[in-house]
């Protein structure tokens, strides 16, 4: 039990994104909301983390149904923002790629974006390369920011209200 | 031979001027004109019927509906059901025009930017307009995400903004890149087996069963993507859309 907990232990610090906990600090609303993988992991992981789990016996039928149900819930609440914006699951292979498609250019589209406003800013204000470098940068966050929506992790605005 | 040589635009009569702009029939005309008056034909006859017991072409007009109804209101609510009648055109649309596009010798519309862009940005202006007229000044909180920290806020709202304005680029461009990749792809491997039978001769033509062989399956990956990409371009629009119908906080 001992060698298993280290290892879920390992697998979470393994597979926690880094830049996720980087974001959670500036969206702290968004606190609920994980990951797909890094939730599955946690469940996982949960008996160690538990309030009470650690003192009871780790046979103890109650406990490990309760524990497949929250982590039931916890799946179903991760999983469901990313199946709006992915294709559907049966189509595994061709809907991996549209996802992958779907990622990449959100971040192109945001350094685009990004580099065209830094531009015309130069161009009119005389400023270059000034307007360029900032928003470059600013484009990059917010590409990072839509491949970050469109992948689920951050919660999407729309589940604010 | 040419794999760009599918996309070319042709010119079949000419409608008048515009300035100095020539405005043409052309083949890409020609080709949504058969989308929009073929998408008009089976739906006034699917719903035409209106049988309790539902002919396969009411069936396939009501399975439609059901789709796009139930995209729409799993992303943008039930008040975004006002906006069914453009969602379920863009995406008829688009899947059609996709579709069309793996006919031999059909144009692909949707492998043109400008299409995509003009679709995108019809969704971009009405998520800002609506949006506007509907929420007033209260529309841009979309840009002030909750509970954030007021020394990081202002960087926040110049990224929140970039990236409203980054959508219809990604939006059209995915659409697009998929289509033209796609087709351009189709072409080259059409493309090995001619030259390997040019070059190589009677073993040449056997060898052109491999590239053979991965069109028949690039063709079924195509019909896929097509679907795919008509259904994300439409799952984005309903994103798009409940933004404007529920700005948050």
């Amino acid at each position: 039990m001992f060698d298993f907990k280290y290892l879920n232990n390992k697998d979470r610090f393994l597979t926690r994104t880094n830049p996720l906990s980087m974001v959670r600090a500036a969206f702290r609303a968004a606190e609920q909301q994980r990951n797909l993988k890094s939730t599955r992991v946690e469940s996982m992981a949960d008996g160690t983390r538990g309030k009470g789990d650690r003192k009871e016996p780790p046979d103890d039928e109650a406990a490990l149904s309760a524990r497949l149900q929250r982590l039931g819930e916890r799946l179903d609440n991760a999983s469901r923002p990313s199946e709006n914006v992915s294709g559907p699951r049966s189509t595994a292979d061709a809907s991996a790629f549209a996802r992958g498609f779907r990622l990449s250019t959100e971040l192109v589209a945001g350094v685009v974006v990004g580099a065209l406003i830094g531009w015309l800013l130069d161009r009119w204000l005389g400023i270059s390369p000034w307007g360029l470098i900032v928003f470059l940068l600013l484009g990059f966050a917010a590409g990072v920011l839509n491949v970050m929506r469109a992948a689920g992790v951050v919660r999407e605005r729309r589940l604010d209200d | 031979m040419d794999p760009i040589e599918q996309f070319h635009i042709v010119n079949f009569f000419a409608l008048g001027k515009l300035g100095n702009v020539e405005i043409a029939f052309t083949n890409s005309a020609l080709f949504m004109l058969i989308a929009v008056v073929g998408l008009t034909l089976f739906l006034v006859a699917g719903t035409a019927g209106g049988k309790a017991v539902p002919t396969r072409l009411q069936s396939t007009a009501e399975l439609t509906y059901e789709f796009v109804v139930s995209m729409l209101r799993s992303t943008a609510g039930s008040e975004g059901m006002r906006f069914f009648p453009f969602v379920f055109t863009i995406f008829m649309f688009v899947l059609l025009l996709n579709m069309f596009g793996l006919i031999p010798y059909a144009f692909t519309v949707t492998s043109h930017i400008i299409i995509t862009a003009a679709l995108a940005l019809t969704v971009f202006f009405t998520v800002l307009i609506y949006g506007l007229i509907r929420h007033g000044f209260h529309f841009f909180n979309l840009f002030v995400p909750k509970g954030v920290p007021i020394y990081i806020l202002p960087m926040i709202v110049f990224i929140e903004v970039l990236s409203f304005i980054s959508r219809p680029i990604s939006h059209s461009v995915r659409l697009f890149a998929n289509m033209l990749a796609g087709h351009i792809a189709l072409k080259v491997f059409a493309g090995f087996i001619i030259l390997l039978g040019g070059a190589l001769g009677a073993l040449g033509w056997a060898g052109g069963v491999l590239p053979f062989a991965m069109i028949v399956a690039l063709t079924a990956l195509e019909a896929l993507v097509a679907f795919l990409q008509a259904y994300v371009f439409a799952v984005l629009t309903c994103i798009y859309l409940n933004d404007a119908i529920h700005p948050g906080h």
